[in-house]
């Protein structure tokens, strides 16, 4: 199979490859996917409790070339974004910019699924901590 | 030393044609281009000796006479020639056929087609050596048994089979004794009086002969094999596979035959070497990589290594100077993975990780520690990459994990 030039070139040259403190609050994990299936991805952001900024995103990806790219775009495209702004991202986007074939789109559902499975893991983590946290802002202003 | 890339490595696809092959074919294009079939001119009787001179040729290799050999296009017509004609030559007899579950889909597709057709077939399951039960073949055997066909070698993992003492059973049982020899002849001695075996199929372009060729052995005595044609037309191959022959084909598949036989003893040492130089050089700079299949028994080129945590089809993009197969679902056609592997009890996810390497007459020592070089660079470079790499060392029992699966 032939890739597109920029597949191949996140393949080549992965953007933000790596882990970040999965225990740290401000840190979103998701990791999508099954060993079985041929694919796992986790993808993980650093968020700003006050802007809901997405600083930092870091990804790794078991899976194929298409599977690498998707995710390597996808922290490309989360980084400086809201948290709003990363859930308005589509698989249909990632498939474009990549121009991936067919049997690869569900390379790209999964980045999608990964992206949206990290921001709910930071949600998850930060709805005990944040009535306070929510509060004192609140009381701030 | 520089090597030449790509470098070819998956010669249990193909094999190039060797050009000592390729001179002896080239006046058949030209000069001697008569129709082996034409019985009444000299041009006629120059390209029957072309094709009987092959006959002798890949008879001798395999230990038959020239005479029980049928020319056909390829293995596949092959195997569903020695299937499909002794089922319909034997019905009377029986209706059962017994073959494995590792088997070529040459042979498991026109299996299946019987079973639609009224025949029942058995698929032994193998071992985890990637071999084949011989208790349990004996036990499947019926009164209603008239085939047997199991290959002689897997063109995934290499794995040979205990072929002699299968042909020895069926023989026993009065069963006759298939064999798609098409990863085997040529590599290994295969002998078809010392290994039981009443039908063989072999292919030229495996043994580095031309693309398009393939031979069916056909037993005569002992006990004679009949089988039903599935081309019909002016009767050439007694009768068993109308249609001009192939008489370029057939004389190159006769070179290639002859040359095998020439330098098996010393190949088969070479390419073994080889092999062996590979594994030890990836086993000794990775960890958490498995050979799928036996090493006792297995063809002296073929390695096929799982390497956990990396998929197939991102280590053939990193490699891609390099033409070797994979097992990986992405890579098939059918978006699954191996059925081979999977049939040795392989995890999906290691046979997702599984790379075939098949070395040949052309491959060199140079090629062999670049791609060793290569597939260890590649291999690190890509489990840095890998969340279940980092998850393993992390001491993460992967398979009590909750995988959301799609």
């Amino acid at each position: 199979m032939a890739y597109s030039d920029k597949v191949v070139d996140h393949y080549n040259h992965p953007r933000n490859v790596g882990s970040l403190d999965k225990n740290d609050p401000s840190v979103g994990t998701g990791l999508v996917g099954a060993p079985e299936c041929g694919d796992v991805m986790k993808l993980q952001m650093k968020i700003n409790p006050e802007t809901q900024v997405i600083e930092e995103a870091k990804f790794k990806t078991f899976g194929c070339g298409s599977a690498i790219a998707s995710s390597s775009l996808a922290t490309e495209w989360v980084k400086g974004k809201t948290v709003e702004e990363a859930l308005s991202i589509k698989n249909t986007d990632i498939v474009r910019e990549l121009a991936l074939p067919p049997v690869k789109i569900h390379c790209s559902v999964l980045a999608e699924d990964a992206i949206k499975a990290a921001i709910s893991d930071w949600k998850r983590k930060n709805t005990e901590v944040e009535k306070p946290a929510a509060s004192s802002a609140a009381g701030q202003s | 030393m520089a090597v030449k890339l790509p470098i070819y490595m998956d010669n249990h696809a193909t094999t190039p044609v060797d050009p000592r092959v390729v001179e002896t074919m080239l006046p058949y294009f030209t000069e001697v281009f008569g129709n082996a079939a034409s019985r009444n001119h000299e041009f006629g009787w120059k390209a029957e000796e072309g094709v009987e001179r092959g006959r002798e040729q890949v008879a001798k290799l395999v230990g038959a006479t020239p005479k029980e050999i049928i020319w056909t296009s390829g293995a596949t017509e092959s195997d569903n020639l020695a299937i499909k004609g002794v089922a319909e030559m034997y019905r009377e007899k029986g209706n059962h056929i017994i073959t494995e579950v590792t088997e070529h889909k040459a042979v498991l597709d026109t299996c299946k087609r019987l079973e639609k057709d009224g025949f029942e077939v058995t698929y032994l399951p193998v071992q985890k050596d990637g071999r084949v039960d011989l208790d349990g073949l004996r036990k499947a055997i019926t009164p209603k048994t008239i085939l047997i066909t199991i290959m002689y070698a897997n063109n995934e993992i290499g794995v040979v089979q205990p072929v002699a003492e299968i042909g020895a059973i069926a023989k026993e049982k009065g069963v006759f004794f298939h064999v798609d020899g098409v990863q085997a002849v040529g590599k290994i001695p295969v002998d078809v009086n010392k290994d039981n075996i009443d039908i063989l199929s072999i292919s030229a372009h495996k043994l580095y002969g031309p693309k398009g060729v393939g031979a069916l052995y056909v037993r005569r005595r002992n006990p004679r094999v009949q089988l039903a044609a599935i081309i019909d037309g002016g009767g050439h191959e007694r009768g068993m596979r109308s249609g001009t022959l192939n008489v370029t084909g057939i004389v190159g598949f006769g070179k290639a035959c002859e040359l095998c036989q020439q330098e098996m003893p010393t190949e088969s040492v070479r390419l073994r070497g080889l092999r062996d130089r590979l594994k030890d050089a990836i086993f000794s700079q990775l960890d958490e990589v498995f050979v799928n299949g036996s090493m006792t028994y297995r063809l002296p080129n073929n390695l096929n290594i799982s390497f956990a945590y990396v998929e197939g089809e991102s280590m053939l993009m990193g490699i891609n100077d390099i033409a070797v197969s994979s097992g990986s679902a992405c890579t098939s056609a059918t978006l699954e993975p191996s059925y081979v592997l999977k049939a040795l009890g392989v995890g999906e996810d290691l046979a997702h990780t599984s790379i075939r390497f098949g070395l040949g007459r052309f491959n060199t020592q140079e090629e062999v520690d670049y791609v060793a070089a290569r597939v260890i660079e590649t291999v690190k470079r890509l489990r840095e990459l890998s969340p279940l790499y980092e998850m393993a060392k992390e001491g993460v029992d992967m398979s009590k994990m909750q995988w959301n699966t799609h």
